[in-house]
């Protein structure tokens, strides 16, 4: 299995915070005061109930994988790491983010798979979340 | 107020080519006008209202430029694949408001032969979704297609269905850009895109373009030809509802309702329905979400010739769709006006006619359903509908 190469984010004003998490090792998540809402991905407002006091806080990363695709071919600095996995994973917390899947063969890959996260350097101050499966 | 009956489609124009190395966008653009003019018996000068997407240069601006238009109204929503569908809804309220009489809607593009691809600024998204290695929509529908399959048990065999019917209904359009009949093994032994989508399961990329006419009732009666009357137009935005999405239904479950209310027709009066078709699966979820079977036997419903005119169930993509003829400037929902129009004013291919359309549907859905879209149904009808 090729390991996958890690490019930086698009990293704004807004996201900074959460990407400086992630090269501490931490994924963290917002929670709006008012309406109780896990926010995904990172905003200034809650989508929901739109007031601006979002506490973060540390997720579990732990989750189970929502859907996914093996990307057999493509043309970008991936192309080298086929064939892959792209997914949405279910945290705990509520979110459905989008991600890879990593550690296991990308056949073994199934919806419903209990994943947990782990993180890949960038070079660039911050890091990319990946899951693996655990034996759940 | 409605739009029901407000305006009617009198000029429909789809570019014949497919490969167009010769051809500026804007070439296209013009042409294809000329040609819905034409069609309608107008000329540019009779224009004053222009809608565009949102990727031709300066939008409205720089097409009244090239055409030499000097319209009332403009309009360039833009909602990818299904913005020619809105521009449609649009402009019958526009000519319902007295803003405009005869509305021009154009689309060209060139992902063949050159135009770079369109690009707009990053959305607040692009941190948390542009750096896993997806490069196509493919790889984002088939995360749609593979959730489908785990909660309904829709198979890989069923989505080839869709790909057979778009083939032989391609095999009568002398255009259509894959004019072979393909069948369910071809399609599953074609090589696999994204799991699980194949090659065939993806629709064609083609240079070329379309444009409609809308009128008003006055300009439709002055032609003296058989239009397509507008009776609904119902639009939806589906996105990731927070880090929530449901990758198992469409914006049509929004869309479709507000287009039959307005219409004030139901499923069941749909004689002949042009479905988005980026992909298999595209048609499979908006096929259930619009009400034509139930939720999750899309699988079941496109089966043993389902799609297939003229006597399927839901005789679909006439023309061939995105799947099999066309799909210019990698967005195929002015073809979709294009083919229920065809099949209203009975001319469509002799083979695939379905006879006595009195009610077709044209839905579009731009975009991506494995993240956020556009999802936009028309309901046209004969002029007495």
């Amino acid at each position: 299995m090729t390991s996958l190469p890690s490019p930086a984010p698009m990293v704004t004003t807004t996201t900074e915070a959460f990407w400086k998490a992630t090269s501490e090792g931490r994924f963290i998540l917002q929670r709006c005061d008012a309406c109780d809402l896990v926010v995904w991905f990172p905003r200034k407002h809650c989508p929901e109930c739109w007031t601006e006091n979002l506490a973060t806080f540390d997720a579990s990363g732990e989750g189970t994988v929502y859907s996914y695709t093996v990307i057999r071919k493509v043309a970008n600095e991936y192309k080298q790491a086929t064939p892959f996995v792209v997914a949405y994973v279910e945290l705990a917390e509520g979110p459905r983010i989008m991600t890879n899947i990593v550690g296991c063969d990308v056949d073994e890959v199934r919806v419903g798979m209990p994943v947990a996260i782990e993180f890949h350097d960038t070079g660039e101050g911050n890091a990319l979340y990946r899951f693996h499966p655990v034996n759940g | 107020m409605s739009i029901r009956g407000a305006a009617f489609i009198a000029g429909i124009y789809e570019h014949p080519g497919r490969d167009l190395p010769n051809h500026t966008i804007w070439d296209i653009h013009a042409e294809v006008a000329i040609g819905a003019l034409a069609d309608a018996g107008l000329s540019m000068s009779d224009v004053d209202a222009l809608f565009c997407d949102g990727t031709a240069g300066f939008g409205v601006l720089t097409l009244c430029d090239h055409l030499g238009l000097r319209p009332r109204y403009v309009d360039s929503t833009e909602t990818g694949g299904s913005s020619y569908l809105a521009h449609v809804g649009h402009a019958a309220a526009a000519i319902a408001a007295g803003k405009c009489s005869v509305a021009l809607v154009t689309l060209a593009g060139k992902p063949r032969t050159g135009t770079p691809p369109v690009k707009w600024a990053p959305g607040p998204e692009a941190g948390f979704e542009g750096v896993w290695g997806t490069a196509s929509a493919a790889h984002s529908y088939a995360l749609a297609a593979q959730r489908h399959m785990y909660e309904f048990g829709t198979t890989s065999a069923q989505l080839a269905e869709i790909k057979v019917a778009a083939s032989i209904h391609a095999q009568y359009n002398p255009h259509a850009f894959l004019q072979n009949v393909v069948t369910v093994d071809e399609v599953l032994e074609s090589p696999m895109i994204a799991d699980p989508l194949h090659r065939l399961d993806c629709c064609v990329v083609t240079d070329g373009g379309g444009a409609l006419v809308v009128v008003s009732p006055e300009v439709a009666k002055k032609l003296g030809k058989t239009n397509a009357k507008i009776l609904g137009h119902g639009e939806a935005v589906k996105h990731t509802s927070n880090g929530r999405i449901d990758l198992t239904y469409t914006g049509a479950v929004m869309s479709g309702p507000r287009a039959f209310e307005e219409a004030r027709v139901s499923v069941a009066d749909v004689d002949y329905a042009s479905i988005y078709d980026s992909f298999t699966i595209t048609v499979l979820q908006t096929i259930e979400d619009l009400g034509f079977c139930e939720k999750g036997k899309g699988g079941e419903f496109v089966m043993d010739g389902g799609l297939v005119a003229p006597f399927g169930k839901l005789p679909f993509n006439t023309d061939g769709g995105g799947l099999s003829n066309n799909h210019p400037s990698n967005r195929g929902g002015i073809t979709k006006v294009i083919e229920a129009v065809r099949q209203l004013r009975g001319e469509a291919h002799p083979a695939v006619q379905v006879p006595d359309v009195q009610i077709a549907l044209a839905h579009g859905t731009g975009g991506s359903l494995g993240s956020r879209h556009g999802s936009v149904t028309l309901l046209l009808g004969q002029e007495d509908a």
